[in-house]
């Protein structure tokens, strides 16, 4: 039983690192721009089909993935360039839209991309040879996917974290997140901030979406779309904008979403003995294990109540009068 | 009796409107039927967006779950027993023999029953779902929303029993004619333009405009904004209602957010705030889409409509984010002898130079009166 519970806890640690790769993507951009970017799961997919495409053009999978990270970063860039910085100081709601119309470009170049080379809309996506099967941990069989999910995500993460706090273009990335006119005065160059940023959420999102697509098994263009929408909550969890909390709050969702899992239908697989037969009824309807489908809208239950109690996150006090 | 100019105009809208619809139905084309209703569900779902996303700015990416509620609540209601029997086996008892599809003559009254209890659910749906999520601001509500649109999904597809789950739902009667959906739509274009022109569409205005301003001068915040999103859900509900009889086969993957971009589309095209720009951007979308689709089965290059519509939709982000009509409205006034007028629009846009005959370079300037 033990066992059990631990299996479901190693499964959300390696959830919560790819959620919070691609929060912490999120609220970096939400930090500088105020933007809440719903792209940023059409991103992640993006990255994925380049690597595939490179796959399909014959090129190892070493370079393959060299031409994810670098096209991905680009895409990002040009987004940025092309979509957010005409609207950058407009109203709020411009480049919320916008970010919804760069989603529906993406996707559907994909599908044209996919359409063109003749492949399926659904394309397979094998895990590599290095990451499949699972290592025993002790009692637990651990897939190597989850493993490599949380360590990658975690080196990835402190390695944000060092440059955020300790290289001088990460102080002025979190002056700018501060005050971007104040830090403008200050002789901080906002455009190259803003591109950093989108250049590293670009990146995180193509490492999260690789590791996700090979947890799935196959890729199609609205892959990215879960992913986002986990990713929000999490940001919105930590306290949409910030770093450490992003990365807290995707953590934290990966555990509250395994709980409807791992209870719903424990009754069947409770030892017999543990419980009086009368409690295990008992447990077995109020538990049953279709609850673990709706999964999804308890998290979601879970976030609009969130926002409405706790609307600066989990770890800032009081809400202040605005935000959001 | 005194001529009322704003009354004339409306009857002359109608009278055409109805002229146009004599036409569709009299070329016979089910065809063009069947695009002149689609046009009419998707005016009622934009205009009713409208209502909370240009009228309060609070960006909701809700309106398909409350038209997809409508969609489920209104087939069901409607299905005859014995397809009830077939399609839905496991309905609890009072659902079973509840068969709203009576006609009176030739007017299908229980379906306009179901469409109307399906408007009142699902606004009693927006009525809790708001009090929540209308307290947030700015882009959260557009997360909050979103939320709603999930979980309305995973309920459609999970309620197995009530709803067929995601196996497609069918067997309703094609109730919806072209005449039943443009009416609806004209009661949407009623409704929502009267709400605009009461005080509630003006405390709307206001707190969309500045918050802080309004709150400061007693203008209400959460009351309009609620108002304003009930019956944007009525009516939303009501698109449903006319959707599930008149594209007979679904299943909850068509509500969802491929269809609340086009909507979104639809609204930002036409402009945010302005009714009759809701109906001309439905119009411009629709017949785009349309066109689009057909070059996309010609080529058979599918994703090529999506990237059209999603670069246009950018374009007119960042050229012209007033869209067609800004916050004005089309009016026949406006149209005979005179530009639309443009004193309202929202950022963006500049006064034309005016002939100012008090300005002093102007050989016409009167005197200084001394």
């Amino acid at each position: 039983m033990f066992d059990y519970f631990l299996q479901q806890g190693t499964n959300a640690l390696s959830a919560g690192s790819l959620y919070a790769m691609m929060a912490v993507g999120l609220a970096l951009i939400f930090s500088i721009l105020r933007l809440i970017n719903f792209a940023h799961g059409d991103v992640m997919m993006i990255a994925v089909y380049l690597f595939v495409f490179a796959g399909f053009a014959g090129i190892p999978i070493l370079p393959s993935l060299l031409i994810m990270l670098v096209g991905t970063i680009l895409i990002g860039l040009v987004m940025e360039r092309i979509a957010y910085r005409p609207l950058r100081g407009g109203p709020e709601v411009a480049l919320l839209l916008s970010s919804f119309a760069v989603g529906q470009i993406l996707q559907n170049s994909a599908l044209l991309a996919s359409r063109l080379a003749g492949k399926p809309v659904q394309i397979s996506f094998p895990a590599p040879e290095l990451l499949s099967g699972a290592i025993s941990l002790g009692p637990l069989l651990v897939p190597k996917l989850n493993v490599a999910s949380f360590l990658i995500g975690t080196v990835l993460l402190a390695l944000l974290t060092v440059f955020v706090t300790r290289t001088r273009l990460g102080l002025s990335m979190q002056a700018v997140a501060e005050d971007l006119p104040a830090a403008r005065l200050m002789g901080i160059k906002v455009n190259r901030v803003v591109m950093v940023a989108f250049a590293i959420a670009s990146g995180l999102a193509a490492v999260a979406g690789y590791l996700y697509a090979s947890q799935a098994g196959q890729i199609n263009p609205e892959l990215g779309f879960t992913p986002v929408l986990k990713a929000f909550i999490a940001a919105v969890i930590g306290g949409f904008g910030s770093l450490s909390g992003a990365v807290l709050g995707a953590y934290l969702l990966a555990f509250l979403e395994v709980i409807p899992t791992t209870f719903a239908g424990i009754a069947d697989i409770l030892p017999p003995g543990t419980v009086s037969p009368g409690v295990h009824d008992l447990i077995a309807q109020v538990l049953p294990s279709s609850l673990a489908s709706y999964r999804d809208a308890f998290v979601f239950v879970f976030l609009i109540l969130m926002l409405l109690f706790r609307p600066n996150g989990i770890l800032r006090g009081r809400a202040r009068e605005d935000t959001p | 009796m005194r001529f009322d100019r704003r009354l004339a105009s409306s009857m002359i809208m109608i009278g055409s409107l109805i002229v146009a619809l004599g036409l569709v139905q009299a070329s016979g084309s089910s065809f063009w039927e069947g695009e002149a209703i689609l046009l009419a569900i998707f005016v009622v779902l934009t205009v009713s967006l409208n209502l909370v996303s240009g009228f309060t700015g609070l960006f909701s990416l809700g309106h398909i779950g409350f038209m997809a509620l409508g969609v489920y609540i209104s087939a069901i209601l409607t299905l005859s027993l014995e397809k009830k029997a077939v399609l839905l086996p496991d309905l609890p008892g009072w659902l079973a023999g509840l068969h709203l599809d009576q006609m009176a003559g030739p007017i299908p009254i229980g379906w306009l029953i179901a469409t109307l209890i399906a408007g009142v659910l699902v606004s009693l749906i927006a009525l809790a779902v708001g009090s929540v999520v209308m307290r947030l601001s700015g882009n959260f509500v557009a997360v909050a929303t979103l939320g709603f649109l999930v979980i309305v999904r995973v309920i459609l597809i999970n309620a197995d029993g009530l709803t067929r789950g995601s196996r497609s739902f069918s067997g309703g009667t094609p109730f919806t004619d072209l005449w039943w959906a443009w009416g609806w739509a004209v009661v949407t274009i009623y409704v929502v333009w009267r709400v605009k022109r009461s005080p509630w569409g003006r405390q709307m205005f206001a707190q969309k405009a500045d918050k802080w301003a309004a709150q400061s001068v007693g203008i209400p915040i959460l009351r309009p904004r609620l108002l304003a999103f009930v019956i944007s859900a009525f009516f939303g509900a009501v698109a449903g209602s006319l959707f599930a009889h008149h594209i007979l086969a679904f299943s909850p993957n068509a509500f969802y957010f491929d269809l609340t971009f086009e909507v979104i589309t639809m609204l930002v095209v036409g402009g945010l705030g302005s009714v009759t720009g809701s109906v001309l951007g439905a119009v411009v979308i629709v017949a785009v889409t349309e066109v689009l689709r057909r070059v996309q089965d010609q080529t058979q290059l599918y994703g090529l409509s999506g990237i059209t519509l999603g670069v246009f939709f950018l374009a007119i982000i960042i050229f012209r984010p007033d869209g067609i009509m800004g916050q004005r409205e089309l009016s026949l006034d406006g149209l005979r002898g005179r530009l639309p007028r443009r004193s309202r629009s929202t950022g963006g846009w500049t006064p034309p130079a005016v002939d100012d005959p008090t300005l002093p370079d102007d050989p016409n300037a009167p005197d200084d009166p001394v």
